[in-house]
Formats: structure tokens, sequence, C-alpha cells
């Protein structure tokens, strides 16, 4: 895609460690405007520590990170997610004593109102609401507890609210681990959805290949914190380097 | 209902309950007043504890330290009053001395600005870090500060110091017996903390103390300004413990560390959320009407220990068996009632 | 500042220090290693240092003795405890608010029922070793000091020892890092997380008999500790046994000083202002579990 013209989201020479383990080294990452990058790798490979520096969830020692021409290093979480940058979480955290609608209201509240003013009254933001949980396919569920959901139900939930803060760019944090062949295909969907319709640059992370083959643009692999692959995904998969990474060196 | 309708049904409500310990007042003499004055400290304290406590999930153990400085403001601004001369003598201070003594809604305001300073200090330095370091922070902060002021000789140091109590205050034509003045005075003032929780939990702050309570990453991802909240938060619960503890000189007339940074204020500020239900603002509420005259009851029957006892047992088998509560229990019994009557239609 | 003054200012707060690890151990334990917030581990300490005082006022036996006795007893006590904590909160999820309250009201309740019973009077032990000094040049080692900083180091050493040589010990320090792992291994990690809380309740006892050795006892005491044990605990990076040894000397030493040189009235202040530098100066270490 446009990569080059004016990427979205620029990593340069970011690295993490904890104690002495390296967990990310070195990593280079550009995302163009309106991509779809598929970021996998093995189990402890950096990908959420990779996103947790990217979201400002933990903060990285040496390297940047620009977003949509702001530079992020050391913002607080919740302003990224003011400029733009959503995510979901690995594991759905919804927040569990409210109703699934509160849980929209969040983000709508404090992201949306706060950048556009555009939910200015009760009845915008009960509008809303219903849209974003709509679109995902929970209206029926809007009054009923997070505790209540399906697995699938938790994560659209999830990936509702990350859609309501209105982003940019969206990084699906394996939102589709534990779901059976159709909820999967249900996801993929959404995802490219929000991809085409509202224009939304997507990062996603997964280790179901089938999905990750069909949504993806763009492939980029991670293996032992180090970025070894990033290209066209039939050629990435191929790439003898990332094979042998996959059957274990 | 609205804000406003609800701070206007508060002060009728306040009107009535004056009313009528006034008229009590010629049969049963002051002591009904006295007691009655404790339960609503205790109503301040449960509300403003519930407001960082519940809503937000963050523990303080220090209630009884944020307490204790808007009483000890009080003392310290009563002897600069009663001595003036010898305090500010020197010529810039002369202007503050002629407004001295202060009158006691000044102090509770001053009580309430010192001790929410201390509360947005401490959180600052302690609210980055998980809840239970916050909850560590705020116990051994409590004696901390109880040794600041036993070392501090001004305010009395151990020995403590006398307040007079003024036999009676003037509020424009009417005339009130002191008690009934303080009486009143912490009426007021809980109905004010009353409205202040209530306000913030329909508000979008109460939306987002209740994401940090949940779920903090998850809040910060949607948005929430995680610190800024948890320190407004923090800082406003202080101040009106702060302000609940600034009339305390004058209602007790002897104040001394080990009483004015009592055990009771510490165990009942979490004792009441937690029993009458944290989720509310009726739920501290209840648990201080309940418990408070529970207190009050059982000191005149028992030893005061055996009061407190009672306490510290309830918030236990409360925690473990009703998690949320009385208000919890009532809307558990509630509930099926709204649906068999639901039902026919 | 005289050179006597101050080496003994040092071994006097290397003595409290040693005293310090066994009263922190606990903590160390069950807040380091199983991440139970178990504020109420000074009432457990007191309830030692009573026993310790009653069997020796009627029967006049040794308080180190009588502690070493009643372990046991301390033991099944925490493991009791550790069970109604599980069920009632670490399995619903709810540990945060609830739990700490639930601990909250065992510190409280365990105070009033021994102001109920013995009243706020201090009390005190009478043992051999309480008195005498041994003097070695110009510093002094009071042996009501020396003796309980001894045994609690053996204690530490021997605790440190079976969790690094045992596999139940191992199973201890791996139960907070990964339970899955745990399972794999067909260990249950409730009934390893219930043995470690029940040891940690264990060195209550003995830390209760140390307190009542060293200074007179009442019931309110524990609440002074519960600064210094969390400091102790998260400086000496939380669960490290010898980490807790080093925090525990360097608080002693700390109050020490400021008692020799400022007045014993601002000593607890000292650990407060020890957990706040704390805080604010290794929130790495904090951050990092």
């Amino acid at each position: 895609m446009n990569t080059a013209s004016a990427p979205i989201l620029q990593v340069k020479g970011l690295s993490k460690r904890f104690g002495g383990f390296v967990a990310l080294d070195d990593i280079d990452l550009d995302v163009g405007q309106g991509e779809r990058l598929g970021l996998i790798g093995p189990n402890g490979s950096g990908k959420s520590t990779l996103v947790n520096c990217i979201c400002g969830t933990l903060q990285n020692e040496t390297g940047t990170v620009h977003f949509n021409g702001h530079a992020l290093n050391g913002a607080p979480a919740h302003k990224r997610t003011h400029l733009g940058l959503a995510r979901s979480f690995q594991l759905p955290r919804p927040f569990a004593s409210m109703t699934v609608a509160d849980n929209i209201r969040v983000p709508l509240l404090y992201t949306v109102r706060q950048r556009t003013g555009l939910v200015h009254s009760h009845i915008d933001l009960g509008r809303r609401c219903v849209e974003l949980l709509a679109l995902v396919g929970l209206e029926h569920l809007a009054e009923r507890s997070p505790r209540d959901l399906s697995q699938v139900d938790m994560r659209k939930l999830e990936l509702a609210r990350a859609v309501a803060s209105e982003p940019k760019l969206l990084i699906a944090d394996e939102a589709m681990a534990g779901l059976s062949h159709s909820e999967v295909e249900d996801i993929v969907q959404l995802l490219l959805r929000l991809n085409k319709d509202e224009g939304i640059t997507v990062i996603l992370i997964e280790h179901i290949m089938r999905a990750v083959m069909s949504f993806s643009q763009r492939l980029a692999v991670l293996v032992s914190g180090r970025k070894i692959a990033d290209g066209k995904p039939d050629e990435v998969v191929n790439n003898p380097q990332v094979v042998s990474a996959y059957l274990g060196q | 209902m609205r804000s406003w309708v609800f701070l206007i049904v508060a002060l009728i409500v306040a009107a009535a309950v004056f009313a009528a310990a006034l008229l009590v007042r010629t049969t049963y003499g002051d002591y009904l007043l006295f007691a009655g004055y404790v339960v609503l400290q205790y109503v301040v304290l449960a509300t403003a504890w519930n407001i960082l406590g519940g809503y937000c999930g963050y523990v303080n153990f220090g209630s009884a330290a944020f307490f204790a400085i808007g009483a000890y403001t009080t003392v310290a601004l009563h002897k600069l009053g009663a001595n003036p001369g010898r305090y500010l003598s020197d010529t810039p201070f002369e202007v503050l001395g002629t407004l001295l003594p202060l009158s006691l809604p000044t102090l509770i305001l001053l009580g309430g600005i010192v001790s929410g300073l201390v509360g947005f200090g401490m959180g600052y330095l302690t609210l980055r870090l998980r809840g239970v370091f916050f909850a560590i922070a705020t116990l051994a902060m409590a004696v901390v500060l109880q040794t600041i002021v036993v070392n501090w000789d001004y305010v009395g140091g151990s020995r403590g110091a006398y307040i007079i109590r003024p036999d009676a205050a003037e509020i424009g034509p009417v005339s009130l017996a002191y008690i009934q003045y303080l009486f009143l005075a912490m009426m007021l003032l809980a109905v004010f903390a009353l409205w202040v929780a209530r306000t913030i939990e329909r508000s979008r702050m109460g939306l987002g103390l209740a994401a940090i309570r949940d779920d903090e990453p998850a809040a910060e991802a949607s948005g929430v300004p995680t610190l800024r909240l948890k320190l407004a938060a923090t800082a406003l619960s202080g101040a009106l413990m702060g302000m609940a503890g600034a009339p305390f000189p004058y209602y007790v007339g002897y104040v001394e560390p080990a009483n004015a940074f009592g055990l009771p204020y510490a165990v009942n500020a979490i004792a009441m959320p937690m029993i009458g239900g944290t989720t509310t603002w009726a739920g501290p509420l209840v648990g201080a009407l309940v418990l408070g005259s529970l207190q009050q009851i059982a000191t005149v029957t028992f030893r005061s220990e055996a009061s407190l006892l009672i306490v510290g047992v309830l918030l236990v088998g409360f925690v473990i068996v009703a998690p949320r509560g009385i208000v919890g229990l009532v809307e558990n019994w509630r509930r099926p009632k709204k649906k068999k009557l639901k039902s026919p239609q | 500042m005289s050179l006597d003054l101050l080496l003994n200012a040092i071994v006097a707060g290397l003595l409290l220090g040693g005293f310090y690890a066994a009263v922190t151990v606990g903590i160390s334990i069950s807040f380091g290693m199983l991440d139970v917030v178990n504020i109420a581990h000074p009432a457990f300490i007191i309830v030692g240092s009573y026993i310790a005082y009653i069997v020796n006022d009627a029967l006049g036996l040794d308080p180190i003795l009588t502690a070493v006795v009643v372990l046991p007893a301390f033991y099944l006590m925490g493991q009791v405890v550790y069970q109604v904590f599980y069920l009632s909160f670490e399995k619903r999820g709810e540990e945060a608010l609830r739990g700490l309250a639930f601990f909250f009201g065992l510190l409280f309740i365990t105070e009033v029922v021994l102001i109920l019973t013995f009243g706020v009077d201090y009390r005190y032990v009478q043992a051999p070793y309480i008195g005498p000094t041994w003097r070695i040049g110009f510093v002094d080692f009071p042996l009501r000091m020396l003796i309980p900083c001894v045994v609690s180091l053996l204690l530490v050493t021997g605790l440190q020892l079976f969790l690094a040589r045992t596999f139940i010990g191992r199973a201890i320090m791996a139960v907070a890092q990964d339970q899955q792992a745990l399972r794999l291994l067909s260990v249950d990690p409730i009934r390893i997380k219930r043995i470690a809380f029940g040891i940690s309740i264990a060195t209550a006892a003995l830390a209760g008999a140390f307190l009542i050795i060293i200074q007179p006892v009442e019931p309110s005491v524990g609440r002074e500790y519960i600064g210094r044990v969390f400091a102790i605990c998260v400086l000496g990076g939380m669960g490290s046994l010898p980490g807790t040894v080093i925090a525990a000397m360097l608080l002693g030493i700390l109050e020490s000083f400021t008692a020799t040189f400022y007045g014993p009235s601002w000593a607890p202040a000292v650990a407060f202002g020890f957990l706040l530098v704390t805080l604010a100066v290794r929130p790495a270490g904090l951050l990092g579990r």
C-alpha cells in the first residue's frame, strides 16, 4: 500500500528489557494509512510487549514511536487513546461492574467528548452507544452485565469499546483466541468492515494463520524480540527464516 | 432525580430532623444531640471514605489521620485566636490577628483545605503504584502524623489541649445553645457530603472512577486519565474527612492525639460503607446510621471497646457473606418482587 | 559525636534489625511470595507475645521455648485463615477491596479482644537473659536484644534453606509466578499457598516472643509494626529473604540513630519515611511484580 507516503505509525529502534531479559531488540516498524498489517510470532516473541510499548502500558527504554505526526515517548496511555490509538486486550478486560452499554460510554465520554465535543447530550451518547453495539451485533445485550456474555460476545465488546474511541489505528491483540471456526470468521469480517467502511488502520496480532492470511495485506514476524521478516504475506510465510522459526529452529 | 432537587429534599429532611431534635431536647436534655452529632459525623466520614474506596476501589486506612488534621487545624487556629498578641505581634500578622477568632464554618472550610492538600500530596506520592501500596501508605501515614502531633508542643503535644466551648452561638437573630449549633453544622455537612457523593456517582467522573475500580489498564486504554481522577478523589475524600474533624475540638473540649487519631474513626470509616454497601451514596448513609446508632446504644450499655468489637465482627461477617452490603441485600430482596409485578402485565 | 556513641548506635541498630527480620519474614512470604496482603500479621505477632506472657507468668517457661511449642498451632491457624480468605475473596476475584477490609477487621478484632481481656496495661516476661549485658571494648551487647537477633537470623536462614532446597519450598517460590506450571506438575497451588501462609503465621509466634523479650507489650503495639514490616518487605525486594534481612538491618540502624540523636519519640515516624522513600526511589522494584 502507500506505506512510503505517510505512515500513520512509525516505530524506530525500539528496545525493551525486563531485568536482564531482552524482550524487544531494536524494532523498526512502519504502518501505512488505512493498511491492514498482520503481526505474528511464536509465544513469548514480544508481540504483546510491542503493543504495550506502542500503547503506553509499558515504557520503552530506547527508540521512538511516532503516531500520526506526534512523538509518543513518555505520553501516558490515555493521551495516546485521545490521539486516536486504540487497542483491544489479549484477555478481554471488560468493566465488570457496569452494563455492556456503560462499557461503551467510558471511551465515548472520556475520549470522543474530550477530542471533538461531538457527544454532547445524553441523547447523542445513547444513540452513539446503540450504533456501536449494533456494529458488532450486541445491541440486544446492552443492559446485561459483561459477566453474562459468551467468549465471542466478550471479544466483540472488547472491540466495540476500542472502536468507540473513534481511533485512526486499532491494534487487535489476539482478538480471536479460543473461538470456533465460524466465530473467527465473524471477527475477521468485523475487522474488515472497520477497515474498509470506517477507514481504520488495523494491526492484527494473531496465532490463527487462516485468519491472518485472509485479513492482512502485509505481514511482519517477530521472533525472540527481533523482527525477522516484513512483507507480502505469501512471501513472508515461505521465507525460510520464518519457516525455521516456526518449526523450532 | 436531578442534583438540585436531591439537595433540596435532603435539606428539608435535615431541617425536619433538626426541628425534631430541638423539640425532643426539652424532654431528654442534650444527650440526644451529643449522640446525634457523633452519628452525623460518621455519615460524613463514611461518605467521604466511599468516594475513594467504594467508587474507585482504593482503600484508605488513614481516615483517623485526615479527621485529626481537621481537628488540629482548629486547635492551632483556636490557640492563635485565644492569644493573638503572643503569636502575631509582628506588623504583617497584626491584620490577621484582627480576623480571629474564626467562626465555625470558616474553621470547617480551612480544616477541609488542609487535609485535602495532605490527601493530594499523599496521593501524588503513592497513587502511581498498585492499590495495596496506597493502602499500606495510608496506614503508616496515620502513625507518622500522630508522631508529629505528639512532638508538636504548640498544639499540646502528648498532653493535649483544652478548648473552651462557647455557651451559645448567634445565627442572625436566633441564639442557639452551642451543642445545637454543632449539631446543625454537622447536619449540613452531612447533607453536603451526601450531595457531593451522589453528584460524583452520576457524573462522568463517577463512571471514570468505576472504570478504574474495575480495571485500571483498560480504563487508561479507554482514555480515562486515571492518575488525575484518583488524585481528585483522594483530595476530595480527605477534605471531607478533615471537615468532619474540624468542629471536633469544640465538641469534646479536650483534644489529645489519642482521641483525635482514635481507632474508631479509621475502623468505622471503612466498616460503615462496607456494611451499608459501597456502590451507591445510600450505602455509607445506611451503614453510618445503623452502626452509629448501635454504637451509641452499646456504649451506654456495655464498655466502649465492646461496641467496637461489634463493628469489627460485623465488618468481617459482611465482607465474607454479603459483599454488597445492606443496600445489596435490600436490592436482592426487592428484585424478585419486581419480576412478579411485571409478569402479569 | 563520639566514636563509642556511634558504634553503639550501629550495633544496637543491627541487633534491632535482626529482630525486625523475624517480624517481617512472615509478610515477605504472604505478601511478597503469595500476593496476599495480610495487614493483620502484626496482630498475630501480638497474640504470640501474649501467649508467651501468659505461659511465662503462670509456669515461668522461657518465652522462646513457648513460641516453639505453639508453632504448630499458629501454623494451623494460618491455614484456616488462608482457607477462609481463599474461599471468600481470592476465588471470587474480589481480594483487592474486600480482602484488605477482611484482614483489617481481623487486626482490629484481635486488638479489641486483647484489650477486653488484658486491658491496656503493659505486660512483660521474665527470663535470665533479660537484664545482663555483654561488653566488648566499649560496645554494649544487651542479651535481651542479642538472643532474639540470633534466633531470628537462624529462623530466616532455616526458612531460606527450606525454600531453596525442598520441593514444597520451590513450589512456594513458584506459586505467585506460575500457577499453571504447578498444575502441570500435579501440584495444587491452593494447597501450596495454604502451607506457605501457615508458615508465615507460624513465624509470628516466634516474632511475638522476641517482641515481648525486647519491650513490654500492650494490645495496640502491633499497629506501630505495620509501617515497618511493609517498608522492609518492599525495600527487601518483595519476597526475597536475604533482601528482607538487609532491609531490616538498614531500618534498624536508621531507627537506632534517630533514637540516639533525636530522641525516641520520633522513632515511629522513621519507618514511614523509610516506606515513602522506598516507594519513591525503588518503584521499579515494586512494579516488577
